[in-house]
């Protein structure tokens, strides 16, 4: 296993330098360059002005050099200052992945208690109302703008019942708080945001979960153990569920840059101060530096999250575990 | 062979209702100038925010621009954006995808890296930071979706290439003397097509919502002109006292994006053989 996990984490690396490529390519499509861009928007900043931030970013050298010179301080974590607040970037984005990654990881939870068993009902009683009814759900899942869904569920349970707050992740008086107030006030803060960015989520996956059971349940071993009398439910749970589920870990694997990516809107949307508004803000702003280590870091995130998603295949799936060894 | 495929899908009656609804749109979009009952950018200050009636269906905007004309203009959006994001998406997915396949080895392995890389980005992260550097516009987001749609494209198309490249008809026209080109373009991706017609079906899609979230953040389509997505910002900015200004445009979307899923479901049926049964 050990073997295994050294050699994933190994292929990991040109796929961070090709991360890192792409990002500081794609930053440096400005016309103008960077700094034109901070300066356009004071008429009064001087040529000895743009001067002194062209070498302050190192943008009067060659592109190659000041690739390697960013590499080489992206390496130590530094991606330099922003344009805005003149902070340090890894500081911003660290202060902020908390509260994102949490979202996250909540609806990540929501999704795989909601969608496995839906998915895995909907294949055992292929046809039947339910799954008709989760079918058109998937649909539904599919096709509906999330955005869109927040200010429908904004308004009804904000606006018309005054059931759950629509901004922020506390309210105004939380420091008159006592501990438990507090993490009711949290959970009622995070219901709407977690809940949104799982409804996709829960659809995609359970429209796979259940195409994975159904595969499952025409192999020759299910029939089996049902020949020998076993209990539909052991059926279903210990022999089909099991290998069933395999496929279904890297699909979550894979849906994590989706979650990353649309915590953008959830953010912007609730105001909740993560590491998509902070994206977000800084595009408007066009925040370089910090679009770059947030790119950068999504991107490695979603690395981990595959690399989760296949170490956790192989603990389940020991010809792989075997095969990695050698 | 269309005959066989229409008769396949038609059997799907919510496929044949999604394409109803999506050729009805395009018709709308097409005569938008006929269609809408006002102008989509005529400012009318005594007439803000009015709820629905029977001059203005789907009620008035923040400005006083009557809802209904605006969602029809808006439809434009999307469709352009659509066809032209996944012709893109399409274009770039099926050459890489070709070459990967066809050439194998040391190609393929560095093509499919690339994909990977492309892949570990949040999509929406690599959108949001093009846009950052390049002025937001209607042909701004279509470039860069399709940009960053390709992939699964490319995947697909590889795959039929690995498989399609050993076949007989292949080796013979090999034989014959054919070019690699020749034998790419004319042999083997008329018979890649099937999955590619499929995933562009749900590329469009998913274009679709993606050029509205962006709208909707304001870096899509820019105002004064209309696209579903900007509109339902002036939703969210009038959220508690016009709830038509969010309603009808995010059905609108839904309903749209829904259709294109519908047709992409039922293509992907009728063009898939093991489903074929013996009575065509």
């Amino acid at each position: 296993m050990p073997a295994y996990i050294a050699k994933r984490l190994l292929l990991m690396l040109p796929l961070i330098f090709g991360i890192t490529l792409i990002t500081f390519t794609v930053i440096h499509l400005a016309p103008g360059g960077p700094v034109e861009v901070e300066t356009e928007m004071s008429l009064k900043a001087s040529a000895q002005a743009r001067e002194n931030l062209k070498k302050l970013y190192g943008l009067d050298k060659p592109l190659h050099v000041q690739y390697l010179e960013w590499l080489k301080r992206f390496v130590m974590l530094d991606f330099g200052k922003s344009f805005v607040d003149n902070k340090k970037v890894v500081d911003k984005i660290f202060e902020r992945i908390p509260i994102t990654l949490t979202i996250n990881m909540l609806s990540l939870f929501l999704i795989i208690a909601i969608a496995v068993p839906v998915g895995v009902v909907s294949a055992t009683k292929q046809y039947s109302l339910f799954d008709k009814l989760t079918t058109v759900f998937v649909f539904l899942g599919f096709s509906t703008p999330t955005f869109w869904l927040a200010l429908v569920l904004m308004i009804i349970f904000g606006v018309s019942l005054g059931l759950l707050p629509i901004s922020g992740i506390q309210s105004i008086d939380v420091s008159g708080m006592n501990y438990f107030e507090r993490l009711i006030d949290w959970i009622k803060h995070l219901i709407l945001p977690v809940g949104l960015s799982a409804f996709g989520g829960i659809a995609g996956l359970s429209r796979y979960s259940r195409s994975s059971m159904l595969e499952v349940i025409r192999q020759d071993y299910v029939r089996t153990a049902r020949a020998k009398g076993l209990k539909e439910s052991d059926v279903i749970i210990t022999h089909a569920l099991r290998n069933a589920l395999m496929p279904v870990v890297t699909i979550l694997g894979l849906s994590v840059p989706g979650l990353i990516g649309g915590s953008v809107i959830f953010e912007t949307i609730f105001a909740i101060p993560g590491m998509g508004q902070l994206f977000y803000a800084s595009t408007m702003s066009r925040d370089y530096p910090t679009i770059m280590g947030i790119l950068v870091i999504g991107a490695v995130l979603t690395l981990v999250g595959n690399l989760i998603a296949d170490i956790s295949y192989a603990l389940v799936d020991p010809r792989i575990r075997v095969s990695g060894d050698k | 062979m269309f005959k066989i495929i229409w008769n396949r899908f038609k059997r799907n009656r919510l496929s044949v209702a999604g394409l109803a609804v999506i050729a009805s749109l395009a018709l709308a979009a097409l005569a938008a100038p006929l269609v809408s009952p006002h102008s989509p950018t005529k400012i009318d200050v005594y007439n803000v925010l009015a709820p629905p009636d029977a001059s203005h269906p789907f009620g008035t905007d923040e400005l006083g621009r009557d809802v209904f004309s605006r969602m029809v203009w808006g439809s434009r959006a999307s469709l352009k954006v659509g066809f032209i994001a996944v012709g893109i998406a399409i274009a770039i997915g099926t050459f890489i995808g070709a070459v990967a396949g066809f050439y194998g080895a040391k190609v393929d392995a560095v093509l499919m890296r690339f994909v990977d890389i492309m892949l570990a980005f949040p999509t929406f992260f690599l959108i949001l930071a093009v846009i950052a550097v390049v002025e937001p516009s209607i042909s701004t987001i279509m470039i860069v979706i399709g940009l960053t749609g390709w992939m699964d494209v490319a995947r697909l198309v590889r795959a039929e290439f690995l498989t399609l490249k050993e076949r007989d008809f292949v080796s013979a026209a090999r034989a014959l003397g054919s070019t690699d080109s020749r034998l790419i373009l004319r042999h083997i991706i008329p018979n890649a097509l099937s999955p590619v017609f499929v995933a562009a079906t749900f590329g469009i899609a998913g274009a679709i919502l993606t050029e509205s979230g962006l709208s909707f953040l304001g870096l899509g389509v820019q105002p004064p002109d209309p696209s579903w997505g900007n509109m339902l910002t002036s939703g969210k900015d009038n959220i508690t006292v016009a709830w038509w200004l969010s309603l009808f445009p995010g059905v609108a979307i839904l309903v749209t994006v829904l259709s294109y899923n519908l047709v992409g479901e039922g293509l992907r049926d009728a063009l898939d053989p093991r489903l074929w049964r013996g009575d065509e």
